[in-house]
């Protein structure tokens, strides 16, 4: 296991484009549905930008930011939200999955359909965001228990 | 060689002819005359915006149209994410 050490560079680099990478994330999720993009695009931002924050801080940093608890929380959210969405339609006498049955205060249906489309994005978003970090926190860890990995310098 | 090889190799170049032989048939790249660009893919330009107001008719295709392959896509990522965290990570802290 290689030891992270401080590099004022990286750390620098990674404080100044954090919050830009992790706004586009978002820009990415919510325009898709007006430019490429869309659900999953995004998510690989969102899920890189935390990556980025755990190569260049260290673990420690990025788990007292979200927990593995949490991303297992956020992805099945992100599922439920998709699925919830499409069973929230046969509430409303419509198909499976047909968004234009939702009753939300917009005055045409098409507008309605592009906001079902747009709650799903961020389904996707959500999961992707979360099965990437998990994936990256799962390879990252050692295996077996070593006390010394949990208590690096910060 | 041994005969099983030698089965092998026969079968795969039966199959490869048949595979080659069955490429003549499908349309050419970018022939517009093919069944999926004059059936669905016209409705889908001409309409997506009208039925949906997405600019974005790939958006629309994807989370509209066909919604339910998009769910299931999703669905198969999450559970790629719960079988690794099954394979790979440790139990204490799980």
């Amino acid at each position: 296991m290689i030891n992270r050490y401080d590099n004022l560079i990286i750390e620098f680099f990674c404080r100044i484009i954090a919050a830009p990478l992790f706004l586009f994330g978002v820009y990415i999720i919510f325009h898709g549905e007006a430019s490429p993009g869309g659900g999953f695009q995004g998510g690989v931002i969102l899920g890189a930008g935390f990556i980025m924050l755990a190569i260049a801080y260290g673990m420690d940093f990025t788990l007292r930011r979200i927990r593995e608890k949490m991303i297992l929380f956020l992805s099945c959210i992100g599922v439920f939200i998709y699925g919830g969405i499409g069973a929230a339609c046969l509430l409303w006498r419509g198909n499976f999955l047909d968004y234009g049955k939702l009753p939300l205060p917009v005055d045409s249906v098409s507008a309605i359909r592009g906001l079902g489309i747009m709650g799903i994005e961020i389904g996707v978003g959500l999961t992707v965001m979360g099965v990437m970090i998990s994936i990256y926190y799962d390879l990252i860890d050692p295996g077996g228990i070593q006390p010394d990995m949990l208590s690096g310098e910060e | 060689m041994k005969p099983l090889k030698l089965l092998g190799l026969i079968t795969v170049i039966i199959t490869g002819f048949f595979l080659l032989y069955g490429v003549n048939d499908m349309p050419r790249w970018g022939d517009t005359n093919t069944p999926a660009s004059v059936h669905v893919s016209p409705y889908y330009i001409q309409h997506s915006q009208a039925d949906t107001d997405a600019p974005n008719f790939v958006s629309a295709v994807l989370a509209d149209y066909r919604g339910f392959d998009t769910l299931f896509e999703t669905t198969v990522i999450f559970c790629a994410g719960i079988a690794c965290m099954m394979l790979l990570r440790k139990e204490e802290d799980a």
